[in-house]
């Protein structure tokens, strides 16, 4: 068996995660903010591996 | 005998294959943008930027500190430092001028974080795949990367899960740095790591590699434009977390008695498509931009997959889990608090370095016990 047989379930898995996800929750582009965070005007609201969750430890 | 004709079709099967994978980057870049907006679409391309340059040019963490450690090649680590360096010259003044649209990755150090970050390191040394590497390697074709990657999710979501029982052991106020005063501590402390290293290096191994400043503008590059685009800068292991998170939702799992989970902004998550989360679209374009790379290569995904005993794959589940756990606790991985963390003025992404390095240590010690080294 080859890398391609490896690299091709990696991406597989992939296509299967966004598909299994966009069929729940359906992603809406018209909900879509500003191209860019610079100069939007809005706070970043993204979830971030340093992030601790809104409330806690404070 | 090779003919004219079949000379001809093996020149222009590479060219017809390669035009095929620019147009598949392209097309999955607009359908994100298309399905999700524009800005998504442009996390995606900025994903697959990260992909490519990891991938294309050989740029990683895990193994860079492993030939520092083994070798005392101080090269990978010294372009990691001049990345994080140039993003820091971009992103930490542009962060403190800001009126809030853009922030850093900062965190508290705390007990559970150090640990977290010890290891990570010594896992990321026995699977050979940090949290962008772990990506990287998938989507090349890597089948121990392949095994740890659902691991390393799962582990996230756990590490998540469990985070403010583990930051309640004690942590620090978040101490960051900023305005150009952060700039300045930042390069200087980074100068600092850099003649370090040259003073353990050998004199052969005093040289940084074309190929790898290359590497390092690109990849700082592609990390400011995460930071203006998305108003964050690069993580990873948010995203996977949050890919296992929707999965036990969707089983039907009730993620309720998580402080992390049922948090406000982690609900709104769970209740939107990941391809409107910033580290998915990052993730899912650093493997696929990995896989667009090893295809592009002539035999790039032709080589056998190695041989390895159970005890290795084990380990590789292990080591994939406890990535995603540690890095949790940690606040990041090598991307979200070393890289990004330094580079943004936190002080736990230094504390994190120190960890994750001395885990790495002992990581490198384990790798070849748990029969992680290919037979010959």
């Amino acid at each position: 068996m080859t890398r391609l047989v490896t690299a091709t379930i990696a991406v597989l898995g992939i296509a299967v995660l966004i598909a299994l996800d966009a069929s729940a929750t359906p992603p809406n582009p018209y909900k879509a903010p500003p191209l860019l965070a610079l100069g939007s005007g809005t706070a970043p609201s993204g979830g971030f591996c340093g992030a601790l969750p809104d409330g806690a430890g404070k | 005998m090779t003919t004219l004709t079949d000379s001809s079709l093996n020149a222009t099967t590479p060219i017809l294959r390669r035009g095929v994978l620019v147009l598949a980057g392209f097309a999955v870049v607009f359908a994100a943008a298309l399905l999700a907006g524009g800005r998504f679409g442009l996390m995606l391309a900025i994903g697959l930027g990260f992909g490519i340059v990891l991938e294309g040019l050989r740029f990683g963490f895990a193994g860079p500190w492993r030939a520092m450690i083994l070798r005392r090649d101080p090269a990978g680590i010294w372009a990691q430092l001049l990345a994080i360096g140039l993003v820091t010259l971009v992103a930490l003044p542009m962060i403190s001028a800001g009126s809030g649209e853009l922030v850093g990755a900062e965190a508290p150090v705390g007990f559970a974080m150090i640990a977290g970050a010890f290891i990570f390191g010594a896992a990321m040394q026995v699977v050979l795949g940090c949290g962008s590497g772990t990506l990287v390697n998938a989507g090349s074709g890597n089948a121990v990367a392949l095994i740890a990657l659902p691991f390393f999710a799962i582990g996230s979501f756990a590490g998540a899960y469990h985070l403010i029982w583990w930051t309640d052991l004690g942590a620090l106020p978040i101490i960051k740095f900023s305005g150009w005063q952060g700039v300045a501590l930042t390069l200087l402390g980074l100068a600092a790591i850099a003649g370090l290293l040259w003073k353990l290096a050998p004199p052969e191994h005093r040289r940084l590699p074309r190929r790898l400043i290359i590497a390092a503008v690109l990849l700082a590059a592609f990390a400011i434009l995460n930071l203006l685009v998305a108003g964050q800068p690069w993580g990873v292991v948010y995203g996977l977390g949050l890919w296992a998170a929707k999965a036990a939702s969707a089983a039907g799992a009730d993620l309720s008695g998580s402080a992390f989970w049922s948090a406000p902004g982690s609900l709104d998550r769970l209740k939107n498509s990941i391809l409107t989360d910033y580290t998915s679209l990052t993730n899912i374009g650093i493997v696929l931009g990995a896989f667009l790379v090893a295809s592009w290569r002539v035999g790039g995904l032709s080589q056998k997959l190695p041989r390895l005993p159970v005890l290795a794959w084990i380990a590789a589940i292990v080591a994939g889990f406890l990535l995603g756990y540690s890095s949790r606790l940690a606040f990041g991985c090598n991307v979200g608090a070393f890289f990004s963390g330094i580079s943004t003025g936190s002080l736990h992404g230094w504390v994190w370095f120190a960890a994750a390095f001395a885990g790495s240590i002992y990581g490198v010690r384990l790798r070849p016990l748990l029969k992680l080294e290919p037979k010959p």
